[in-house]
């Protein structure tokens, strides 16, 4: 990797104070999951990295008037040991998916929102909108299997990798981030973004921003929720598609339905019609299926990945089944 | 592939008989097991010596272009790099992305990986191909049709079949994964070359080094060459070569006066380091009514880079057998591409003959509504082994639950809920006579004993058959034995490829250890007062056969010899040995209809190889085999990209191989008794690797009532499979 200045700042202000206004020019490290890859590989060559791992600010879940704090710096492991997130098997099914302990041990729930897609090209050398010399788009043409199906007009053709981004978004979560003028919030939806144009990146923090809280809303007792992930292996394996659902289940019938579909777009895809169906009505296995159906509805699949698209549609069934059944 | 090893000078050498044996076939745990698994085992990668540089590759980012200019001199000037040394020069042709341009060493591996992305090398690009595409889309120019294979009236047989099946079938291109990967530390000491390889041919490679630098300008000669492996981690037929980054690294450590380690990186390793061709083919098979086959037809196809990859025998096992003959004709056509180049990967072309066989022969027996158990059972005369496939069908089958679980295919996919079982079998073969080897014991005065030969323990257990076969032939326990291999300093023993090195080391060992022992017997039989011919060497003691209440123990014996110890040699032993396998796999599988997902539930193993040294690394050999076949059967795929020219998965992110909760449970069953140990030992490191394709594609076929017709048995295609179909929920 190309050689670099190290920095571990003790405190937010400080590790503010060491970022740059320019992508690529600093890299924030958390549990470094994924930016040593990065970096191995020379997809991210910057001239500072900047460690947050001794900011003890960033770590912790703390109970508050409104529900749960969750500190950035929050490893996949302490996610999954914590009785308070019990209530949302979403989330902690979402970590469960990540079937490495080394990867549970340093992964942070920060670093999962902010981690980089899987996109081959991207890994590659050839940029996060997959280009060739000429500017050619690759995705579309070329071996396209693990891509978007869903928000795929181009040109960014990569899924999103995020774990915990649909589960999150599905239970209403929002997030804080830390900036050189204060610190500002948004609903964890707003925080994932379609990136243009080569450059940009695929969230909402700007480059001298660190993402400090995620706020999770109290759980209301009708609150059911799931994820269900369609991976090929047992083994650390990305998903291939993943659904995640939370609503109220009040004598029998839905209300406050939310389904968030992953690893089928650049961000995590709100199936908002597919959410409405569901509104009202007890949840059989006939209008989970509906749901799924509705979810992909709007489905364009790329050369070779037609079958995400089956897949997703069955992960929505089945989250929702399981969500049904009990997933509280 | 195996020479005939010399006629034994004296008496026939023999294996000690069934109720004789101590060790022999006895379950043993490895030797170095506690080394390797407390790391305190030292491999190719974990040499360190004094001031040693650390070298890395500059590689072809083009699939195919002229190399039109070099320019290192950035590279030159990179803090710590101390040499650079060009594998190709400006003019030159690559032909895949990841050819070996040139290497330089540096200080530290992080200094030589940026001086390495320092180097500038121009490119004219020439038109690429490196989709797995059949013959007719590659163009003519890179195209060979190799062979046809006629025998017996395959038009007569047609007519004869009651039943014809058509199908296509095939496998992608893979690569080996060895944990770990190529390369080596080398040192030089003023005109001698020390070479810490990663190699399955010890004796073999020091004569490749010394010509690879005598074409580089430094003379040096085979005799100044010392490899060195005492253990190595994985090779499965993708290293016996010194390759071009093996004389790289001695050439650097050269020009830089320093020795130098030079591993490949995953990424290089999965590009270049070797790969095993695809193969497909159309198929026509046909049978009575009763099952009796009569005809095959195939026209195959596949891909192993930039050169051919060996004729395929279509049909494979069955329609092996020359009594009767199976009519049949089959073509294959090579495709040349440039997606880097094949090496032999454990039982070259083995495993996609099998898939395209068994395959096509568990579809012709779902269209006869037969049980493939009755299909198989039925076609064993057209097998060179009827009798072995037989018992082992039985007993695999016995071993899997076959008669109470199989259902016909419409049957199994009617199962309520979306995960539907089936079960699947192939049969398979293979040669694995032992190679030549050369191994020296030597009996010390004190009573220690030390067994030399020039090979190398891959990791399947070749060093512990070494040391249980001299223990049981001089009587001592195997502690008492110390193995030594791993060096071309000891006597030279064949390269560890095509199943060859059990039957080689086993039975050289055999032969010296009981040439050393004739030794010790000749030299103490005058203080027990008989001939030679009447002591043996038992339980840590020399006794006389017929009272050995008259003995002397090991120790005393040993001391005897006053100062000077027992050498003896010994050699590969015909009379030892043998050739030719046979092995029965089924598979169970539970196939997710609604997303595709294919779980391996459980597995068979049921396998013979003549006389078995260690009946535990033996099993461990099948295990590890049927590990490595659900990783091909399920997941694995060399992903080229043929708008780029590049593998899009030179990693093990996206090149997928099996978790432990993706295998399932595994059982191995060895066939061992009367009418197989009396064939002498046989090699095992291909056989049981072959057949995990074909049982599991069987397996998914038989549970979603359609064939999925490539390898891997991805969730795409076994959705799509089901969607042609008509789909299945």
């Amino acid at each position: 990797m190309q050689a670099f200045e190290y920095a571990e700042p003790k405190t937010l202000k400080e590790a503010l104070g060491l970022l740059s206004s320019r992508w690529g020019e600093t890299e924030i490290l958390a549990g470094g999951t994924d930016l040593l890859s990065l970096m191995k590989n020379y997809v991210a060559t910057p001239r500072r990295v900047v460690n947050l791992k001794s900011i003890a600010e960033l770590r912790g879940v703390a109970e508050t008037s409104e529900g749960l704090r969750i500190g950035a710096l929050t490893t996949v492991q302490e996610l999954l040991e914590d009785r308070r997130l019990a209530r949302f098997p979403a989330l902690t099914a979402a970590a469960q998916g990540i079937t490495s302990p080394q990867i549970r041990n340093m992964g942070t729930i920060g670093g999962d929102l902010c981690q980089r897609p899987r996109c081959w090209y991207f890994r590659n050398g050839f940029g996060l909108l997959a280009r060739d010399a000429q500017g050619r788009a690759l995705v579309p043409e070329g071996d396209n299997r693990y891509h978007a199906i869903l928000g795929n007009d181009g040109p960014a053709y990569f899924v999103s990798a995020s774990s915990f981004g649909p589960p999150l978004i599905a239970l209403g979560a929002r997030v804080r981030i830390a900036g050189p003028n204060g610190t500002r919030e948004m609903p964890l939806s707003e925080f994932f973004v379609i990136p243009k144009n080569e450059g940009e990146r695929e969230i909402a923090l700007h480059p001298n921003e660190i993402l400090t809280d995620v706020f999770l809303p109290a759980a209301a007792s009708e609150l059911r929720n799931a994820t269900y992930e369609v991976r090929q292996r047992e083994f650390l394996d990305w998903p291939l598609a993943t659904a995640s659902v939370a609503l109220e289940l009040r004598e029998g019938t839905v209300r406050r339905a939310s389904i968030v579909l992953g690893h089928v777009a650049p961000i995590p895809w709100q199936a908002g019609a597919a959410a409405a169906l569901l509104d009202g009505k007890a949840l059989t296995e006939d209008l989970a299926d509906q749901a799924g159906e509705q979810a992909v509805a709007a489905a364009k699949p790329l050369s070779k990945n037609r079958y995400k698209v089956q897949l997703a549609r069955v992960a929505v069934k089945r989250a929702l089944l399981a969500a049904a059944q009990g997933g509280a | 592939m195996a020479e005939t090893p010399k006629p034994p000078a004296q008496a026939t050498i023999e294996w000690p008989p069934a109720g004789r044996r101590r060790l022999i076939g006895q379950r043993i745990s490895r030797l170095d097991g506690p080394a390797k698994a407390s790391g305190r085992a030292k491999y190719s990668y974990d040499v360190n010596r004094p001031g040693m540089l650390h070298a890395k590759l500059v590689f072809s980012t083009q699939a195919r272009a002229r190399i039109t200019a070099i320019d290192t001199s950035a590279a030159e000037k990179m803090p710590g790099v101390r040499a650079i040394h060009l594998i190709l020069q400006p003019g030159a042709e690559v032909r895949w992305v990841g050819q070996e341009i040139l290497a330089l060493a540096a200080d530290t591996e992080e200094q030589a990986r940026d001086a390495a992305r320092a180097v500038k090398i121009s490119y004219e690009p020439l038109p690429h191909l490196v989709a797995d595409v059949p013959p007719e889309q590659a163009g003519t120019e890179r195209v060979q049709q190799l062979r046809e294979q006629t025998e017996g009236d395959p038009d007569a047989g047609l007519q004869q079949a009651d039943v014809i099946f058509e199908g296509e079938y095939g496998c992608a291109v893979i690569t080996h994964c060895c944990l770990e990967a190529h390369g080596q530390v080398a040192e030089w000491n003023e005109d001698n070359l020390t070479v810490w390889a990663s190699t399955q041919n010890v004796s073999g490679l020091a004569p490749q080094f010394a010509q690879g630098l005598q074409a580089a300008g430094i003379p040096v000669q085979a005799s100044q060459v010392r490899v060195l492996t005492p253990v190595m981690g994985g090779g499965f037929g993708s290293k016996f070569a010194a390759d071009t980054w093996g004389v790289a690294c001695a050439a650097l450590a050269r020009k830089a006066g320093r020795p130098v380690k030079l591993m490949l990186e995953r990424d290089h390793e999965l590009l270049a380091a070797g790969s095993r061709p695809s193969m497909y083919a159309r198929v026509r098979v046909g049978a009575k009514r009763d099952g009796t086959l009569t005809v095959w037809h195939s026209e195959s196809w596949g891909t192993g880079g930039p050169s051919a990859a060996g004729t395929p025998n279509l049909p494979y096992v069955i329609g092996a057998g020359r009594n009767p003959v199976l009519p049949k004709r089959s073509r294959h056509t090579a495709v040349f591409t440039d997606i880097g180049p094949a090496r032999a990967w454990r039982a070259p072309n083995h495993p996609q003959m099998c898939l395209i066989t068994m395959c096509a022969l568990d579809d012709l027996a779902a269209k006869l509504q037969m049980d493939p158990l009755d299909f198989f059972l039925k076609n064993l005369q057209y097998t060179e082994r009827p009798e072995v496939y037989r018992e082992e069908l039985l007993k695999a089958a016995d071993l899997i639950g076959w008669r109470e679980k199989w259902r016909p295919r419409e049957e199994a996919l009617r199962a309520k809920g979306p995960v539907k079982r089936g079960l699947g079998l192939s049969l398979h073969t293979w040669g694995g006579r032992g190679h030549n080897s050369t191994c020296q014991v030597t009996i010390h005065p004190d009573g220690s004993v030390e067994v030399a030969i020039g090979s190398q323990d891959l990791g399947t257990g070749t060093r512990t058959v070494i040391g249980i076969v001299a223990a049981e032939t001089l009587g001592l326990p195997l502690e008492a034995v110390t193995v030594k291999i791993g060096s071309n300093e000891y006597p030279p023993s064949g390269a560890s490829g095509g199943s060859t090195t059990v039957g080689g080391v086993s039975s050289s060992t055999r032969d010296a250890a009981t040439n050393a022992l004739n030794q010790l017997l000749a030299k103490v039989a005058p203080a027990l007062g008989v001939p030679a011919e009447q002591l043996e060497a038992r339980e840590g003691r020399i006794q006389v056969k017929d009272d050995p209440s008259r003995n002397l123990s090991w120790k005393q014996a040993c001391a005897r010899l006053g100062t000077t110890p027992i050498t003896a040699s010994g050699q590969t032993q015909a009379s030892l040995i043998s050739s030719g396998v046979g092995g029965v796999q089924m598979a169970e599988v539970a196939v997710d209809v609604e997303t595709g997902i294919v779980r391996v539930e459980k597995m068979v193993a049921v396998q013979d190889c003549g006389l078995i040294i260690d009946l535990k690394t033996a099993e461990s050999q099948c295990y590890g085999a049927m590990i490595m076949g659900i990783c091909y059967a399920l997941y694995e795929e060399k992903i080229m990209d043929q708008l780029t020219g590049h593998c899009l998965n030179p990693d093990m992110e996206f090149y997928k191989l099996a978790g432990i909760g993706d295998i399932g449970e595994l059982v191995v069953h060895m066939m061992t008794g009367p009418r197989y140990e009396e064939r002498g030992v046989i090699g095992l490191g291909e056989p049981p690797v072959i057949s995990p394709g074909a049982a599991i594609s069987n397996a998914v076929a038989n549970a979603i009532g359609v064939r999925v017709p490539y390898l891997p048995l991805t969730p795409d295609r076994v959705l799509a499979a089901l969607e042609a179909k008509g789909g299945a929920v």
